[in-house]
């Protein structure tokens, strides 16, 4: 499939069309006014969105297209807040921009580094990409779910995701914090980890939902804002 | 009378006896001072419990076996003290029914200090929970215990800057080895230390939200408005629950201030408050730990206990633990107790003994019977669950105990998650799973420990299915002993029925699969003392379960020998006892399967011994035997535990599997002339 170049106002409102539908918590990037009706043209000429019942509506190339750009503003939401350690107003405006470098492969790049991330900060799916099925052991990662480190990998929780939130209160409870350290010890037949003192048994399953930026000689000496810090609203102006 | 009158005032007034009104505001003469314990699972709670009270509690590594809540007293110079046990808890915010229940005696009950006992190595993971306790404006001293492993680990606790950044009472402990006991004692009968002024302090949104929700709490909660609101912020339905039944009226403005302070964050905001929990911790725990020197090199327990999970090592290990249990259970239990017992003690001298007084004193032989029969109260109820099961449950208990309070059966959990996956279990399932060995019935009591409905079901439906119990297992060991081809088909047909049927269940029942999660806790040298009062413990509740079903079966038996009930079900057992090729006898050990699993075992035993089974017959027996329906006791229990419909579709679904298997293996032996 030739690389579509559409312009940033056409990839926002193809977002906007997908987040509409996600009906999630997150609100969509600005788009500017004055270019919306280019854009819109745009969008309609290269057929990836239709007029239906006098609403636009994704065609399903621009079903595949949208889930594109929501990938990678999702994933700059992340590298963005697990390395950069941006928080509020400053990491959500950044991503808006960000995510229109992050073209075809370099996503895939990030999505790697990030440790192949299932969510964005806020909590909503990150469209997994062709990356996220090899599960190859990749070299250079930065952040990665404790699933995939190798025994004796030392680093940090940077977050902990799963769809149960029981799981999540348990695991908050037994100490798997944000910042807490970790060792790997084994693989097998579960997964075995020191956190502090202690020593922790999870299944794989569990494992996936904890994961652990990865120490490294060359990991920032000042303290990281929590990723959860709160979310001030990026918000253009109504209407 | 009067003097039992007098007794009892006497006692109300020592503070031997409470009043009985649990509402009394604080402690009098006619109310003892009570004393909870409060802990996440593995800090030796129990260990303390029975340092200061000296009578016994269930001492347990696993999370989740202390469910049961253990009360003693306390003598403390001329103070009398209620000492309360609770299970263990990592929160406040209950998630599990252990901790719902450590919640309530939290809550509930008037306390006069609540002892938060912690792990000294673990000390900046399990502070958050002392904030919790704070925040809850509860009485409390922190009891830091184990503090031989910390310092092993080259870990020094300054417990008095403990004390100073709390604000609370600080001792530290080693509650196994008797250290720091007379200074725990010493603050536990101390009156309650004034209350703590530490608050943990949160994000603006959540401090806002917090004030905001304070303010319309007016009600008894027996909790702090700061304690009720921050669960309220956490969605805690407890704490919604008990807002709901005080102020009622409040409750949409207190749902409107917590969801616009979550709209402030991504996550629940479990995470915010657990994370600014655990940064007031960690810089509690700097001030309060200090690396005294490097850690100590490893002890055999460490290097034991590194092993023991290993992936090749651990799984090697397993065998050795396999053949301590059948030495203990089979050699020891079956072999020397039992033929002592059984042969000696009842064969030789009580059976005849009692025989001979009874006819004498009933000289009508269907009431002798009732007695001292073939199927007698005496000589056969007694008997078997005195001279036969008991010995076998009592070794086999006494290496439950062994195993658990080494720490070894977490391990074992992480070792066996990943096969109990397949089978729709999680890794805890091992718990149940081994325990049954022991006993079935008291294991589907412990399914409890098991995260879902779905889990516990499987379990419930393996243990009756093909765990054989010790009673079975003795006798099984103890007739297949000689022939280890026999042994070898009889464990395999067994096990592959266990992990087919789980396989079919996991991919039958509707449902997510269950997690696995736990805590690793060290390998420790188990002290004999718990070990020996938590086998007493056990064989208190099997012989309270055990022995009147025993006496209940006999009397059944001889009911239905007098009506001629029992011959008639009998032959109506033969012609299916017939199709998997055993004895006409073999029939009434079924029946008495039904009435006491074990007991059918011991059926089979004394059958066999007086020649009546052999080879191939005797296999398929004890296949049969092991699978088939559960033991009244374990029906019973089931169905309180499970309800009778899920009850009643295991026993609906064991009967027909346990013949067809046993017909099958028949054909098989037969027909493959297999000679045993």
């Amino acid at each position: 499939m030739p690389e579509p170049g559409l312009s940033e106002a056409a990839e926002e409102l193809l977002a906007g069309l997908w987040l509409a539908r996600e009906n999630g918590p997150e609100p969509p990037c600005p788009v500017d006014e004055a270019s919306r009706p280019a854009a819109v043209r745009e969008l309609v000429e290269a057929g990836l969105v239709e007029e239906r019942e006098g609403l636009p509506s994704l065609t399903p190339a621009g079903e595949a297209e949208a889930s594109a750009v929501v990938r990678r503003e999702r994933l700059a939401e992340r590298l963005l807040a697990d390395v950069l350690a941006l928080g509020d107003q400053l990491a959500s405006e950044a991503a808006c921009r960000f995510e229109h470098l992050l073209r075809r492969g370099i996503d895939d790049r990030i999505c790697t580094l990030l440790g192949h991330p299932r969510v964005c900060p806020h909590g909503s799916p990150i469209p997994p990409g062709a990356c996220c099925q090899v599960g190859a052991e990749e070299a250079g990662k930065v952040v990665s779910s404790l699933a995939d480190l190798t025994p004796g990998q030392r680093g940090v929780i940077a977050y902990v995701h799963s769809r149960r939130r029981e799981m999540l209160h348990r695991l908050l409870a037994m100490g798997a914090l944000p910042g807490a350290p970790v060792l790997l010890r084994q693989r097998f037949p579960s997964y075995v980890f020191d956190l502090g003192q202690g020593q922790i048994a999870v299944d794989q399953e569990t494992a996936r939902d904890i994961y652990v930026r990865l120490s490294d000689e060359r990991a920032s000496t000042r303290p990281r804002r929590a990723w959860f810090a709160p979310r001030l609203r990026r918000r253009r102006g109504r209407g | 009378m009067t003097a039992r009158a007098l007794e009892f005032v006497r006692d109300l007034l020592t503070g031997r006896r409470g009043c009985g009104c649990d509402t009394c505001p604080v402690a009098s003469p006619l109310r003892p001072r009570k004393l909870l314990l409060f802990g996440s699972p593995n800090v030796g709670k129990s260990v303390v419990f029975n340092q200061l009270t000296g009578s016994y509690a269930v001492v347990s590594n696993y999370p989740g076996t202390t469910v049961e809540v253990a009360r003693g007293r306390a003598r403390l110079g001329d103070l009398w003290l209620e000492v309360v046990d609770s299970p263990g808890a990592y929160s406040l915010a209950p998630l599990s029914e252990d901790e719902q229940v450590a919640q309530r005696l939290l809550l509930e009950e008037p306390l006069d200090l609540v002892l938060h006992v912690v792990d000294a190595k673990h000390l900046a993971r399990m502070l958050p929970l002392t904030l919790q306790l704070l925040e809850a404006r509860l009485p409390l001293a922190l009891d830091v215990n184990i503090i031989d492993e910390a310092e092993r680990a080259g870990l020094r606790v300054d417990s008095q800057a403990l004390s100073r950044s709390l604000g609370v009472p600080v001792v530290a402990t080693a509650a196994a080895r008797g250290v720091g006991l007379e200074r725990l004692r010493a603050v536990v009968s101390e009156p309650a230390p004034a209350m703590s002024t530490f608050t943990v302090e949160y994000p603006p949104p959540i401090e806002s939200a917090i004030g905001q929700i304070a303010k319309l709490l007016s009600g008894d909660y027996r909790n702090s408005p700061r304690a009720l609101a921050l669960l309220l912020l956490q969605r805690d339905h407890g704490a919604r629950a008990r807002l709901l039944r005080t102020q009622p009226e409040v409750a949409a403005e207190v749902d409107r201030i917590v969801a616009a302070a979550e709209s402030e964050y991504a996550q629940p905001l479990a995470f915010p408050i657990a994370l600014s929990r655990q940064q007031a911790a960690d810089r509690i725990a700097r001030r309060a730990l200090e690396q005294a020197g490097p850690p100590a090199r490893a002890t055999l327990a460490e290097v034991l206990g590194r092993l023991s999970i290993h992936p090749v090592a651990g799984i090697a290990m397993l065998p050795a633990v396999l053949l301590l249990i059948y030495l203990v259970v089979g050699r020891l239990g079956a072999g020397v107790m039992v033929d002592y017992l059984d042969k000696g003690l009842f064969g030789r001298h009580l059976n005849p003994a009692l025989t001979g007084f009874v006819s004498q004193l009933l000289p009508w032989p269907t009431w002798a019977a009732l007695f001292v029969g073939e199927y007698g109260l005496l000589t056969l109820g007694l008997r078997y669950a005195l001279a036969i099961i008991l010995p076998l449950v009592a070794a086999f208990f006494l290496t439950f105990a062994v195993l658990e309070d080494s720490g070894y059966l977490p391990r074992l959990a992480l070792l066996a998650d990943r096969l109990f996956k397949r089978i729709g279990l999680s890794g805890r399932a091992i718990i149940p799973m081994v325990l049954g060995l022991g006993c079935d019935t008291m294991a589907t009591v412990v399914t409890r420990v098991l995260g879902s409905r779905r889990e516990r079901l499987i379990a419930t439906f393996l243990l009756a299915l093909a765990i054989p119990c010790s009673a079975q297992l003795g006798v099984i060991l103890g007739l297949l002993s000689g022939h280890p081809l026999g042994l070898i088909i009889w464990a395999g047909v067994v096990l592959s029925v266990l992990l087919t049927s789980g396989f079919l269940a996991a991919r039958l029942l509707p449902g997510e699969r269950p997690r696995f999660y736990l805590e690793v806790p060290p390998l420790r040298l188990p002290s004999p003392r718990n070990v020996l009062l938590k086998t007493y413990s056990r064989l208190k509740w099997y012989a309270a379960e055990v022995i009147p079903l025993f006496l209940l079966a006999s009397v059944l038996i001889w009911v239905g020998e007098v009506t001629r009930l029992f011959p008639l079900l009998v032959a109506a057992l033969r012609p299916l006892v017939g199709a998997i090729g055993l004895p006409a006898q073999a029939a009434d050990a079924f029946l008495f399967g039904f009435l006491r699993r074990d007991y059918g075992a011991a059926r089979i035993f004394d059958i066999s011994s007086g020649g009546g089974l052999s080879g191939p017959a005797l296999l398929v027996a004890m296949v049969t035997i092991t699978l088939f329906i559960p033991c009244l006791a374990q029906f019973l229990v089931m169905q309180k535990e499970r309800g009778l419909r899920a009850a009643l579709a295991v026993g609906a679904i064991i009967l027909p599997l346990a013949f067809g298997v046993g017909f099958a293996l028949n054909l098989l032996l037969v027909g493959l002339r297999v000679q045993i």
